[in-house]
């Protein structure tokens, strides 16, 4: 904190030590000291990973060996998956595990978890981050236009927007869209995956279908992915639409009340230079803030609008893992889903420091 | 539950004259509680009230559209799907309600003491709060139902755990910072202990931010209660619950019959944007800054 506020100031008094290394260094530390951060909450997560692997219904050994196991092979698989040690043992076993990728083998497929996951993770990825964009290109505009223009056909429209669209349970939009756009007017392909059984999958380089068609050039390919992404992507998208425009809105409207912002327009500038340029950059901070809880919504409805599209990510591996009791499936599941919110919380706090020069300085 | 907006009107000055005030320039708000109290007539006496039996197979009337008979038609063995629709209501409403309320008493407490005795107390439930809110929230509540086992009441457990940190958090804030007033030293002067004073002194200061929570929640509560069923937790089939209804009628979607998964998909949006409504709408009566 001390050292923050000292730099802060020093920043305040000689804005040209901004061209000099100085500024560098402290936003260095904070990131450096962001990063530091999230390790005792990636402890925490992979606790509660482990004793949630570990309060499975009944005895996990009598459940890995398998209906028709007596007591003899019972105590062997116990021996054999060390639950028979005390449990903080089987915690450092489960860390030595997790930190040589070993996630446990899923029953149903036969592969090692870590691996079923990695493999259908770029398709969860794809999904996800296309609906995230494409509610923030919405989202945003509208909100700002709510908030310029109170009391306007746009300001009730994003009043609704917000309101409904929390409202909406994923799965159920999913499927009142696949009613309207292919059964009743056949313009949507057939809500079954991520490409067409006619295509060809494209050669594997990201994972992303969209990206590693265009890389082959094989736009054919490319549209037929589009097009299955299209309805999924809507459906997760109107669901993170409400949180950022209603975010977006509050915070453009406190912006632009605030006194810099009437300075700004006693001087003269221009109304775009006052609104993007100042109101807006300002605006921004709690809209990205709001992005991390709109992550956590995502890849939860994620799960949802996968298994109503049947697309192959990790959410319907998780799913098909649920219905057969295959517990270690599950269990790497929510783990990877957890590390993964972590990292993505991350990205957002450094992102911040890019946005907003202040905040690199305050140890916070 | 109902008697919550005249709790509310109490406590906020101006009282009734407010709550009126309120109402009469927000009639969006007045309507959600008339929403709200069809739904709670609903849950109550809809299973009395329904003309078909819920689960009552008629496999030569199956998959009929909307008709003066059945007024949402009726589903692949037959069973109407307006009768399972309002009977529904009871069960995805009194588990939303028992996840919120066993979170707010959990939430409450935990805040309460984090709140008013602050230190190593303090560090640990924060910490033990952020790794709860490290995981995306749906998927935790899958984890902790596939661990503790498949059944109603783990749903219930899962969505209360999950819902934890917004209480205790709220609370912790709102106890905190009465921890120092002159009130609650007053209080503690003339006699009273520390769990007196917190729990009849500055808890009750806590309730009316709370009672939005609650609100705002409850929709969320059933969204994740008929998600979690939807991917076929907790609730089996054939009991009838907005979301195995609409992962049933998912099947048939494809072939046109839209009104065995539309009809249980919309009562659980109208529930859930009930319970938003009336949570701006309490907002509003509580504190009006907050209005966005």
């Amino acid at each position: 904190m001390s050292s923050g506020s000292i730099a802060s100031l020093m920043f305040a008094l000689w804005p040209r030590a901004k061209t000099l290394s100085s500024p560098a260094y402290p936003r260095l530390r904070a990131i450096a000291l962001r990063v530091a951060q999230s390790i005792p909450v990636v402890i925490g997560v992979v606790l509660i990973s482990f004793l949630l692997t570990r309060a499975l219904p009944g005895d996990p050994a009598a459940y890995f060996a398998g209906a028709a196991a007596d007591e003899a092979s019972i105590a062997e698989v116990r021996t054999a998956l060390g639950l028979d040690k005390p449990l903080i043992q089987q915690f450092f076993i489960y860390v030595g595990d997790l930190l040589e990728g070993d996630l446990g083998r899923s029953l149903s497929s036969g592969q090692a978890v870590a691996q079923d996951l990695a493999k259908r993770l770029p398709a969860s990825l794809e999904l996800t981050l296309t609906a995230l964009i494409l509610s923030c290109a919405i989202a945003i505009p509208l909100g700002i236009l709510a908030a310029t223009r109170p009391g306007s056909w746009v300001d009730h429209l994003c009043r609704v927007v917000v309101t409904a669209g929390v409202s909406l349970p994923t799965f159920f939009t999913g499927i009142v869209l696949i009613y309207v756009f292919y059964y009743l007017l056949g313009i949507a392909p057939a809500p079954l995956g991520r490409l067409d059984f006619i295509y060809l999958d494209p050669d594997h380089v990201t994972g992303f279908y969209l990206i590693d068609a265009a890389l082959m050039g094989d736009w054919e390919t490319w549209s037929g992915a589009a097009k299955q992404l299209v309805m999924p992507a809507i459906t997760l998208a109107l669901f993170t639409l409400a949180p950022i425009a209603r975010m977006t809105r509050a915070s453009m409207l406190t912006a632009l009340s605030s006194d810099f912002i009437r300075t700004a327009r006693a001087a003269g500038l221009s109304n775009g230079k006052v609104l993007y340029g100042y109101a807006f950059r300002n605006a921004l901070l709690p809209v990205v803030t709001t992005l991390g809880m709109v992550f956590s919504f995502a890849l939860g409805a994620n799960v949802l609008v996968e298994k109503v599209f049947a697309w192959p990510g990790i959410g319907s591996y998780a799913v098909e893992a649920l219905v057969v009791s295959d517990y270690a499936a599950v269990q790497g599941f929510v783990l990877a889903m957890a590390l993964l919110f972590v990292v993505l919380n991350l990205v957002i706090d450094l992102l911040y420091t890019a946005i907003d020069p202040r905040i690199g300085f305050s140890s916070k | 539950m109902t008697d919550m907006p005249l709790k509310q009107s109490r406590k906020t000055s101006g009282g009734v004259d407010h709550l009126i005030y309120v109402l009469r320039a927000n009639p969006v708000t007045l309507i959600a509680f008339g929403m709200f109290a069809l739904i709670v007539l609903s849950a109550i006496f809809g299973p009395a009230l329904v003309p078909y039996d819920p689960l009552e197979t008629n496999a030569s009337n199956a998959l009929q559209a909307p008709s003066w008979d059945h007024w949402f038609g009726t589903d692949n063995v037959g069973r109407d799907v307006f009768s399972r629709v309002i009977v529904a209501t009871r069960l995805d409403l009194s588990m939303s309600l028992a996840a919120v309320a066993l979170s707010f008493v959990v939430g409450s407490v935990l805040g309460s003491i984090a709140g008013y005795w602050g230190g190593w107390l303090d560090i640990v439930l924060n910490r033990i709060l952020d790794t709860i809110m490290a995981f995306p929230l749906f998927v935790l509540a899958m984890g902790i139902v596939a661990a503790l086992g498949n059944t109603i009441e783990n749903i219930i457990y899962a969505t209360a755990v999950i819902n934890v940190p917004f209480y205790a958090r709220l609370v912790r804030a709102e106890v905190n910072i009465r921890r120092e007033a002159g009130f609650a030293q007053a209080a503690k002067l003339s006699g009273n202990s520390d769990i007196r004073v917190l729990a009849m002194h500055i808890f009750p200061n806590a309730l009316p931010p709370m009672m939005v929570q609650v609100s705002l929640n409850l929709g969320w509560a059933i969204l994740n209660a008929a998600g979690l069923s939807f991917i076929g937790l907790g609730v089996r089939p054939p009991t009838a619950e907005w979301g195995i209804m609409v992962a049933e009628g998912a099947n048939f979607i494809v072939s046109g019959e839209w009104w065995m998964a539309v009809f249980p998909g919309l009562w659980l949006m109208i529930a859930v944007f009930t319970f938003n409504l009336l949570g701006d709408g309490l907002r509003d009566i509580v504190d009006p800054r907050k209005r966005t």
